[in-house]
């Protein structure tokens, strides 16, 4: 550590430099003159004063330069000559330069684009002004179960806006989609519904135009909308005179009133359009939380204090509004405000993931450090003689171990900047794989603080593994190595203790991965096993088609339109079976959820009416997505036409109400108080609609048509997803065949959503699946380069006893003893290296226990199954090389020494 | 007059400059001039060699220099000890004593 002070002690001189060599001039001048004023007075001629002072002084331009040795940056000097060296000498070993190169690159690359994403994704703040103070709004109640917390409902919002005392700013937003039909093609575009307080409150303002004011929620007021800047660009080519032009939707002109900036990313929506959220108040109910609450904190208000705040508005919103139609309003008394850091919402679970990965890809590149230590450690032996003649020349040993040091971290920058290269490239992979996975994606980028990471990372595993062989070799002891002739045998066993140390460590940490990735494996197998509730996937397409009014007026109409649809699907050739539904299984976002009375249970005696999911379905589409009917019968198109109060449970939820999927059959339930009783005719197997990590959640399915719902007269479903089960699913051809379906009915409907269900299957297991891959690839290069450091060691502890080995066949030793000599060496570091990295793997693998599914931390499979065959490679990589010892002809071994 | 010459013992003249600026800060002549007083001209120190000597210390941080004008109003350059420099100086004294007295030791053992 000294000279690590020294030397910027001495870095610091170097800002001083000019003022020094200035001042050491002066200085010895003015010495020489004192000296010439005393020798004067002792009587002495001025010449022969002068000439006396310069004699005792001695040799000035001398020990002005020994002085500007003492502060003169010479450690630069040598530095760059030390770096010069460094770098001819690696050119003069290219296999060794690029071997170590290319480790290090692997390691810090893995490493730097893993660290971008938890960069990105966990760390960098939102890109908003002073985004710490931004919460998101959700709720809870009672009823909810175990569900995820809802949004806001926009009753609550108006309250919230009057009574609380906590936000500077307050907003709602939702997501939606509407048609635009003014252009060539209609299209269906992605809308951010907002009220004005959202963007105010994340501090954004419109590139061009205006933001919303109160007027343009007014009902009644003219209708406007906000351009998001990618469609400004892709629809009108950027017109600069955009503000004031109308346009469409959904058959309905709207007055431009701005565009977004470019760069303004909204959470990780993509919209194209910006409409203002527009609130009656006089048509409001309590409920309806189809909205997310969005605010900014006043200055010295916490999240904690907010929510409090919002929980005392509650009561009074609950007296202040009319209760939804057919629900008892104190059922809303419930209703809990829950904020949060708008990040912490935002980023979600995948935290805990992330970090685990972190760790994992740090291993990784210590194991890489390891083997680049071993290398440069062989080397070094390699070089014993070289060194031990330049220390015998003089050399210090502080400039014998700069210059070790400086080759190493040469091959660290090298294997940064490549590692640079490797992590960019990486990182179009893991967005690729993660899309559905991790939020934040698009905010992912090598900026600034991943480059300064990358280099910390180089600079770091420089020191790491350019450390141990100065700690090894740049001892006194070289001199010794002189006299024992170069052959360097007699001190090897302490030589080799390093390396053996070195594969111990690498065996270990490799373990840790593999029995990582092991549990990660048996997460992914036990949830593959997992039935979703529907079969084969990959075959059904789905594609999403919605009637506007101005297209399809009469809601029975529609139902007819979707039928016709229907029917020429079904005469595509290749499809065996299509319905549709509201909402799509597994789709994350799609679904709603009201409370559900029972008939022979009144509200009240057994709690509160349970909340719960609830689908639109047409007939046959249990039947298309392959979830089976345990009991009754499907919907029938004459239940739809007829309009017949009838619905369909699901087998967990007749279980947990009535204890049997039969008793079912029958029973009589409705989703409010002025609705019909609607008969329960079937009971259909659980989907696992939360994804199969979670228990399936109980479900009600309703027919697509329907009288009387939830205060509606007739209630239909606009937007539907078509589910269409063929061989030929998510080909082109058959998108095509649907294309023309769908158009010879209704010409001007845009397909969106296309997708298969396997797509939307495999997108819940998106984060599991993601996790996986970049464990188990950890592990895989783990295990090389563990691989790889064994084989090493065993193949130079070979190399260095050819002379013993040919004594010892030249005794008459046994092949096969020779080779169990190296095997059983190489097996003994494994064995060691397996020992620590259980104790390691027990202890580290707690941390990812909340990223398994159906196995435990400990899983004794994996436990016994991953050092069995870590042990098993770790022989064949001993084996290798000790064969090679067999084939030395003990001639040639004594001959060659 | 013949005075006995000593030369510096390696390693010392540090301790000797660190000891002559115990008291006061000086300039590198008064250093030199200081030294010799005390050895009572035993010790002369070939006066260059004081200045690498002064830099290695100050680079050290065990003494700091500054510019000062003297009394005869010229501008010298004048050093004193840091607090750094004053534990070295104490550590080096002791560790000369323990050193010196134990050669003196060995040297005061007569021959059998």
């Amino acid at each position: 550590m000294r000279w690590i002070r020294e030397s910027w002690l001495r870095l610091r001189s170097l800002t001083r430099i000019d003022g020094i060599e200035h001042g050491l001039d002066e200085e010895i001048l003015f010495h020489i003159e004192q000296q010439t004023d005393k020798n004067l007075r002792a009587g002495l001629p001025p010449d022969e004063a002068r000439r006396q002072a310069y004699v005792k002084f001695g040799g000035v331009e001398q020990f002005k330069e020994s002085a500007r040795d003492e502060f003169r940056p010479v450690l630069i000097q040598d530095s760059l000559l030390d770096l010069r060296y460094a770098l001819r000498s690696l050119r003069r070993a290219p296999v060794f330069t690029l071997v170590a190169a290319l480790t290090l690159a692997l390691g810090i690359g893995a490493t730097t684009a893993v660290f971008t994403v938890v960069h990105g994704v966990l760390i960098k703040p939102l890109p908003f002004r002073d985004s710490d103070a931004l919460v998101s709004l959700k709720h809870t109640s009672k009823d909810v179960g175990g569900g995820p917390p809802v949004g806001i409902c926009l009753s609550l919002f108006l309250t919230y806006a009057r009574e609380n005392r906590s936000f500077e700013q307050l907003g709602v937003w939702s997501r939606g989609s509407e048609h635009v039909t003014d252009g060539v093609l209609p299209e269906e575009v992605s809308t951010l519904n907002v009220s004005a307080g959202t963007l105010r409150a994340l501090g954004t303002q419109p590139a061009v135009g205006r933001w919303f004011s109160q007027d343009d929620q007014a009902p009644g007021s003219p209708e406007t909308v906000i351009l998001m800047d990618g469609y400004w660009a892709r629809r009108f080519g950027r017109d600069p005179a955009i503000l004031g032009r109308e346009v469409a939707v959904d058959s309905r002109p709207r007055v431009v009133i701005g565009v977004m900036p470019a760069g303004f990313q909204f959470l990780d929506e993509a919209p194209d359009l910006v409409l203002p959220v527009r609130t009656d108040p006089k048509t409001l109910t309590l409920g309806g939380f189809n909205y997310e609450g969005l605010a900014r904190l006043a200055p010295g208000v916490t999240a904690e204090h907010a929510g409090a705040d919002l929980g005392r508005a509650i009561p009074l919103w609950v007296e202040a509004w009319p209760s939804f139609p057919g629900i008892d309003r104190n059922e809303f008394r419930q209703v809990t405000p829950l904020v949060r850091p708008l990040k912490q919402e935002l980023v979600g679970n995948v935290g805990r993931m992330l970090w685990v990965l972190m760790g994992t890809i740090g291993i990784v590149l210590v194991i890489a450090c390891a083997n680049v230590a071993n290398l440069v450690l062989l080397r070094a032996q390699d070089r014993h003689q070289e060194l031990a003649i330049r220390a015998a020349l003089g050399a210090g040993r502080g400039r014998l171990a700069r210059q070790m040091l400086a080759e190493s971290l040469v091959l660290g920058l090298l294997g940064g900047g490549l590692g640079l290269l490797l992590a960019s490239a990486g990182l179009g992979v893991i967005s690729s794989l993660g899309p559905a996975g991790i939020p934040r994606l698009r905010e992912i980028t090598l900026d600034p603080t991943v480059l300064v990471f990358a280099l910390g990372l180089s600079l770091g595993s420089a020191l790491l593994f350019g450390s141990i062989p100065v700690a090894r070799f740049g001892g006194r002891r070289l001199a010794l190595s002189l006299q024992a002739g170069g052959r360097g045998s007699s001190d090897s066993r302490e030589r080799h203790r390093a390396r053996h140390v070195l594969v111990v460590v690498q065996v270990a940490l490799a373990l840790v991965l593999l029995v990582g990735s092991g549990l990660m494996v048996r997460t992914f197998l036990a949830l593959r096993a997992v039935p979703p509730g529907f079969t084969d996937p990959d075959h059904v397409q789905l594609v999403r088609v919605t009637l506007s009014e101005a297209q399809v007026g009469d809601a029975e109409r529609v139902l007819r339109v979707q039928r016709d649809m229907l029917d020429r699907l079904a005469t595509i050739p290749g499809v065996t079976d299509v319905s549709f539904t509201g909402n799509v299984p597994m789709a994350a976002g799609e679904r709603s959820r009201s409370t559900i009375y029972r008939e022979d249970a009144p509200a009240g005696s057994d709690g509160s009416p349970p909340m719960r999911w609830f689908r639109y379905v047409a007939p046959g589409f249990f039947r298309t997505i392959g979830t089976p009917l345990v009991a009754g019968r499907d919907f029938t198109w004459v239940d739809l036409e007829g309009y017949r109060p009838v619905a369909v449970v699901s087998e967990n939820l007749a279980r947990e109400l009535w204890r049997d999927p039969r008793a079912a059959l029958g029973k009589r339930i409705r989703e409010g108080d002025g609705s019909p009783w609607r008969e329960v005719v079937g009971v259909v197997g659980d989907v696992h609609d939360d994804g199969v990590h979670r228990e399936a959640p109980s479900i009600v399915y309703w027919p697509a048509l329907m009288e009387t719902f939830q205060g509606q007269e007739v209630n239909v479903r606009r937007a539907v997803t078509f589910a269409i089960r063929s061989g030929g699913a998510g080909s082109e051809t058959l998108l095509a065949q649907v294309r023309d379906a769908i158009a010879g009915v209704e010409p001007d409907v845009p397909l969106t959503r296309v997708r298969t269900l396997g797509e939307v299957y495999g997108r819940s297991l998106a984060t599991t699946s993601f996790a996986l891959v970049m464990l188990a690839t950890a592990a895989g290069m783990a295990l090389l380069l563990g691989v790889i450091g064994i084989y090493g060691v065993i193949a130079q502890a070979v190399a260095q006893r050819r002379r013993e080995i040919g004594i010892r066949t030249a005794l008459g030793a046994s092949r096969r003893e020779l080779q169990v000599m190296f095997v059983r060496r190489g097996l003994t570091l494994s064995l060691a290296g397996v020992a620590c990295g259980l104790a390691a793997a027990v202890a580290l693998t707690r941390l990812m226990a909340s990223l398994l599914f159906g196995t435990s931390p400990l899983d004794p499979v994996i436990y016994v199954l991953v050092p069995l065959g870590l042990m098993s490679v770790a022989a064949l990589a001993s084996y290798v090389p000790a064969r090679r010892a067999t084939r030395i002809d003990p001639v040639q071994a004594l001959r060659g020494e | 007059m013949t005075k006995e010459r000593g030369d510096l013992l390696q390693g010392t003249l540090d301790m000797l400059v660190l000891k002559a600026l115990q008291l006061e800060a000086m300039h590198g002549w008064g250093i030199t001039e200081r030294i010799e007083q005390w050895s009572e001209h035993v010790l002369q120190l070939g006066q260059g060699t004081l200045y690498p000597a002064l830099y290695r210390l100050e680079r050290q941080e065990l003494i700091r220099s500054e510019w000062r004008t003297t009394e005869n109003s010229r501008r010298a350059r004048y050093y004193s000890l840091t607090r750094q420099g004053r534990r070295q100086l104490e550590t080096e004294l002791a560790q000369w004593q323990r050193t010196s007295r134990a050669v003196n030791q060995v040297l005061a053992v007569t021959a059998p």
